[in-house]
C-alpha cells in the first residue's frame, strides 16, 4: 500500500501532507494561497512530495479540503475542513471531544465522537470577526509580522477592551487605543482575549467537553492558546502539526479510501 | 384569489401538477389583483399569521398578502430593488425585509414582477406578530384606510424552566383547548373576547364595501375552507412515507402559497384535493421531490426559506439526497390549516373566532415553543436530521431556535444544522459559508450511517 495525501486549501494558506500506509506524515508543505487556488493547491503537493521524497505515482489517493477543495483538480473526492479536522484532531490526540480551529476567516468548534466523528459544530458567521484574520490586521496596524504578536501579547499586564472584533474596524480600533498611550503589549493582550471569548462563545454552543483540541494557524501563536487555556480552566492539546490538522484529516481520509479499493482486489486473490 | 378564478385541471397527469396548477393560480390571483381598481374592485391588506380571509371574501374584497409580495420579489430577483429604495427613505438594514419591500412596493405605487398591487380598502391583521402593527401603521399614514387589529390572548400556560439534562415539558398547546389554557372557562371567555372583535370588523367591512354581512356564505366559505384544511393535513400526513413524495421546504412553501391565498375557495379546496391525489401517486409510483426517489436522508427544516436563492439552496440539500420531509413553515404560516380544527358551520362566528384564536395561538407557541412538535416529527417521519435556519431580517422566527437546537440533540439521536441567511437580502447570504456547512453536516451524517452500519455488521 503506498501513499495517500491531503490538501487543505485555505482563504491564507495552502498545506498538503502525504501520509504512508501506517498513517504516519511522509511530507509536508505550506505556502500562501495567493489568487490562483488551483495553482497553490497543486504547488503545495509537489512541494510535499519533494520534501518526502515521494514518487507522485505511488499516491493513490488525494482529498481536498478547505475553501478550495473543489480546486484540488487532481484530487479524488473533497471532505469539509470541519471534518477533517475533527479526524486529525482525533488521530493526533484520540481523547479529543472538542476541537476549536482557529484558521484565517473561520473559527469552528467542533464536538466529536472517539475516532473523530462529528456530531455538532458551529462556526463564525458572514464575516471574519474574531478569525486568524482580526489578528493579520491588528499586526499591520501595529506595524508588526505575525510571529511577533504572541510573545509580543504576552508580556501585556494591563489589556485593554478591545469592543470590536470586527476585521474592518480592527485598525481603527486599535489605533484609538494607541492614541490614548496604551502599550503596544497591553492593546495586542486585549485583542487576543476579545478573540478567544468570541471563540468561547461558539465552543459553548456546541457544548464543551474534555479534551479540547486547538487546531488551526491560529494555535501556533502562544497568546492565544494561553488566552483559551485561561478561559476554559482547562491546558488544550496543540500540536506541532496544528495549522496542518485539517491537511493531515484529508490524508487520513484519503488514506482509508485507498484502503478500501485495494480490499476487493485482496479478497479476489485470497478467493482465487 | 380572485372569486371565480378557472378551474383546476382534470386529474390526467398528475405527476407535477400541484405546482403547475399552483403557479398558474398565483399568476390568475396576481391578475386579478391587478385588474381590481379597474373594475371598481376593493382589496383588503392581510397577514399569514390570522388572516381572516374567509370573513373578507363576505364582502367580495380581493385579499392582498403582503409578505407573500414580498417573498416573490426574492424569489425573482429583484429583491434588492425594493430593500434599497426603502433604505434610500430611512430604513435601517436591521428592519425585516418583508416591511422593506412591501414599503417600496407601496412608494413605487404597487409596482410588482407579479402585476401590480392595489392599494388597501381596508387592513386586517392581529399580534401575532409585533411587526405587523408597525407595519400597519406605515399603511395608516400613506392611506386613508382603516386598520384593524385583533387582540388575541396568547397562552398562559407557565412554561417551567428548564436545565440541561431534564426531560422536556414545554405545554401540551397541540390539545384541542389550544395554548395549553388553564382551564374550559378562561379559554371560552377568550374566544368570546375575539368574537366581540370579529363583530367589530364586520361592522368596519359593511362599511367599506356596502355590502350587508350574508351569514349563509360565510358558512359557505367556511366549507370550502375546512374541506382544504382535510386535504393539507392529509398532504402533509403522507410525507411519513419513504420515499417521502415532496419536499417540503421546496414544494410545501409553493402549496403553502395557494393554501394563504385561496382559502375559502372553490379552486382552493379542488387544488388540494388533486394534491392528495398527486401525492398519492407518487407513493404509488415510488416517486419522490425529483422524479424517481434519491432520498437518502430525511430532514425537518426549522424557519423560514432563503428566498433570493431559494432553488440553490434546496440544491444543496439535494446533491446529497437530503429530503425535507417535514418543515416548521407549513405550520405557523399556514393560517392554522395544520391542526385538527374546523370550523362550526352551524356557528360559523362563533367558530371562525375560535378557529382565529388557536390559529394565532399554534402559529406563536410552534415559533416560541417548537421543541415538543418538532420531537413529535422527527418521530413521526422518521427523521434522520434536523436543519435551523434563523434568519437576519425576522426575529419572530429565528429566536430560541439555538435553544431548540440543544434541547432536539439531548432528546434525540439526529445531528442538527445550524445555518444563517436571510429570506429577502442577498447581501447576507453566502453560498459559500452555506454549502460549506451543509456539505460537513451531511458528512456527519454519512459518517454515522457508516457506523451504524459497521456495528450493525458486527453484531450479525
Amino acid at each position: 500500500m503506498p501513499y495517500a495525501a491531503g490538501v487543505d486549501v485555505g482563504s491564507t494558506q495552502t498545506k498538503a501532507i502525504v501520509v504512508d500506509a501506517s498513517g504516519a506524515i511522509a511530507g509536508r508543505s505550506l505556502i500562501d494561497t495567493g489568487a490562483n487556488v488551483v495553482v497553490a493547491a497543486e504547488t503545495a503537493f509537489q512541494n510535499s512530495l519533494r520534501a518526502g521524497e515521494i514518487d507522485p505515482e505511488a499516491v493513490a489517493y488525494v482529498i481536498g479540503t478547505g475553501y478550495g477543495r473543489y480546486k484540488v483538480e487532481f484530487g479524488d473526492d473533497q471532505v469539509t475542513e470541519i471534518v477533517c479536522h475533527a479526524r486529525g484532531a482525533a488521530e493526533m490526540f484520540p481523547e479529543t471531544r472538542t476541537v476549536l480551529d482557529m484558521g484565517g476567516q473561520d473559527t469552528k468548534a467542533i464536538r466529536i465522537e472517539p475516532g473523530g466523528e462529528v456530531l455538532d459544530f458551529c462556526m463564525n458567521d458572514k464575516c471574519a470577526a474574531g478569525t486568524g484574520r482580526f489578528l493579520q490586521s491588528a499586526a499591520a496596524a501595529l506595524g508588526l509580522e505575525l510571529p511577533e504578536l504572541g510573545p509580543t501579547a504576552l508580556r501585556g499586564r494591563r489589556p485593554v477592551e478591545i469592543s470590536t472584533t470586527c476585521t474592518v474596524f480592527a485598525e481603527s480600533e486599535v489605533l484609538s487605543w494607541l492614541a490614548r498611550g496604551k502599550a503596544v503589549e497591553d492593546i495586542l493582550l486585549g485583542v487576543h482575549r476579545s478573540i478567544g471569548s468570541r471563540s468561547f462563545g461558539l465552543l459553548r454552543r456546541v457544548g464543551i467537553e474534555d479534551e479540547i483540541t486547538f487546531t488551526g494557524g491560529v494555535a501556533r501563536n502562544e497568546a492565544m492558546v494561553k488566552v483559551m487555556n485561561e478561559a476554559l480552566g482547562v491546558p488544550t492539546n496543540v500540536s506541532e502539526e496544528s495549522h496542518f490538522m485539517g491537511a493531515l484529516g484529508a490524508a487520513l481520509f484519503a488514506l482509508e479510501r485507498a484502503q478500501l479499493q485495494e480490499a476487493p482486489a485482496r479478497r479476489a486473490v485470497g478467493e482465487g | 384569489m380572485a372569486e371565480g378564478g378557472a378551474a383546476v385541471t382534470a386529474a390526467t397527469d398528475v405527476h407535477g401538477r400541484g405546482a403547475s396548477d399552483g403557479r398558474r393560480l398565483f399568476e390568475e390571483w396576481y391578475a386579478a389583483l391587478t385588474s381590481a381598481p379597474e373594475r371598481g374592485e376593493k382589496a383588503a391588506y392581510v397577514f399569514v399569521m390570522g388572516s381572516l380571509v374567509e370573513l373578507l371574501r363576505c364582502f367580495d374584497l380581493h385579499v392582498v398578502f403582503p409578505e407573500i409580495n414580498s417573498l416573490q420579489t426574492a424569489v425573482r430577483k429583484v429583491a434588492d430593488e425594493y430593500l434599497n429604495l426603502a433604505e434610500d427613505h430611512g430604513f435601517s438594514p436591521d428592519v425585516c425585509g418583508y416591511v422593506k419591500a412591501d414599503y417600496a412596493v407601496q412608494v413605487r405605487s404597487g409596482e410588482h414582477p407579479m402585476g401590480r398591487i392595489p392599494p388597501p380598502d381596508v387592513a386586517v391583521l392581529t399580534n401575532a406578530c409585533s411587526t405587523y402593527i408597525k407595519w400597519a401603521e406605515i399603511w395608516e399614514r400613506m392611506y386613508e384606510a382603516p386598520i384593524f387589529t385583533f387582540d388575541t390572548p396568547g397562552s398562559r400556560v407557565p412554561v417551567p424552566l428548564r436545565r440541561a439534562g431534564e426531560p422536556v415539558e414545554t405545554p401540551d398547546w397541540a390539545s384541542r383547548l389550544g395554548g395549553g389554557f388553564l382551564d374550559a372557562d378562561s379559554f371560552e371567555a377568550d374566544r368570546r373576547y375575539v368574537e366581540h372583535q370579529l363583530r367589530e370588523l364586520i361592522e368596519v367591512c359593511e362599511r367599506v364595501t356596502g355590502i350587508p354581512f350574508d351569514i349563509d356564505r360565510c358558512r359557505e366559505v367556511l366549507r370550502l375552507t375546512n374541506e382544504m384544511g382535510r386535504h393539507w393535513r392529509r398532504v402533509l400526513e403522507l410525507n411519513r412515507q419513504s420515499p417521502a413524495p415532496f419536499d417540503a421546504m421546496l414544494e410545501g412553501t409553493i402549496y403553502l402559497g395557494v393554501a394563504n391565498a385561496l382559502r375559502g375557495t372553490e379552486e382552493g379546496a379542488l387544488y388540494f384535493e388533486n394534491l392528495v391525489e398527486e401525492m398519492e401517486a407518487r407513493i404509488a409510483d415510488g416517486l419522490g421531490p425529483r422524479g424517481e426517489s434519491d432520498e437518502h436522508y430525511r430532514l425537518v427544516f426549522v424557519g423560514v426559506p432563503c428566498y433570493p436563492i431559494f432553488r440553490r439552496f434546496y440544491e444543496l440539500f439535494a446533491e446529497w439526497g437530503g429530503t425535507f420531509v417535514s418543515s416548521t413553515y407549513t405550520w405557523f404560516a399556514s393560517g392554522g390549516l395544520n391542526r385538527d380544527f374546523e370550523y362550526d358551520l352551524e356557528d360559523p362566528l362563533g367558530s371562525l373566532a375560535e378557529g382565529l384564536l388557536l390559529g394565532v395561538r399554534e402559529a406563536t407557541d410552534s415559533l416560541m415553543f417548537p421543541d415538543r412538535a418538532l420531537i413529535q416529527s422527527i418521530d413521526e417521519y422518521d427523521v434522520d436530521g434536523v436543519v435551523y435556519h434563523p434568519v437576519k431580517s425576522c426575529r419572530t422566527v429565528s429566536t430560541g431556535l439555538a435553544a431548540s437546537r440543544r434541547v432536539i440533540l439531548e432528546e434525540r439521536d439526529v445531528l442538527a444544522l445550524y445555518i444563517e441567511s436571510d429570506m429577502m437580502d442577498k447581501r447576507v447570504v453566502s453560498e459559500a459559508q452555506l454549502k460549506n456547512r451543509i456539505d460537513a453536516f451531511f458528512e456527519g451524517l454519512r459518517s454515522r450511517e457508516i457506523r451504524i452500519a459497521g456495528s450493525a455488521s458486527a453484531s450479525d
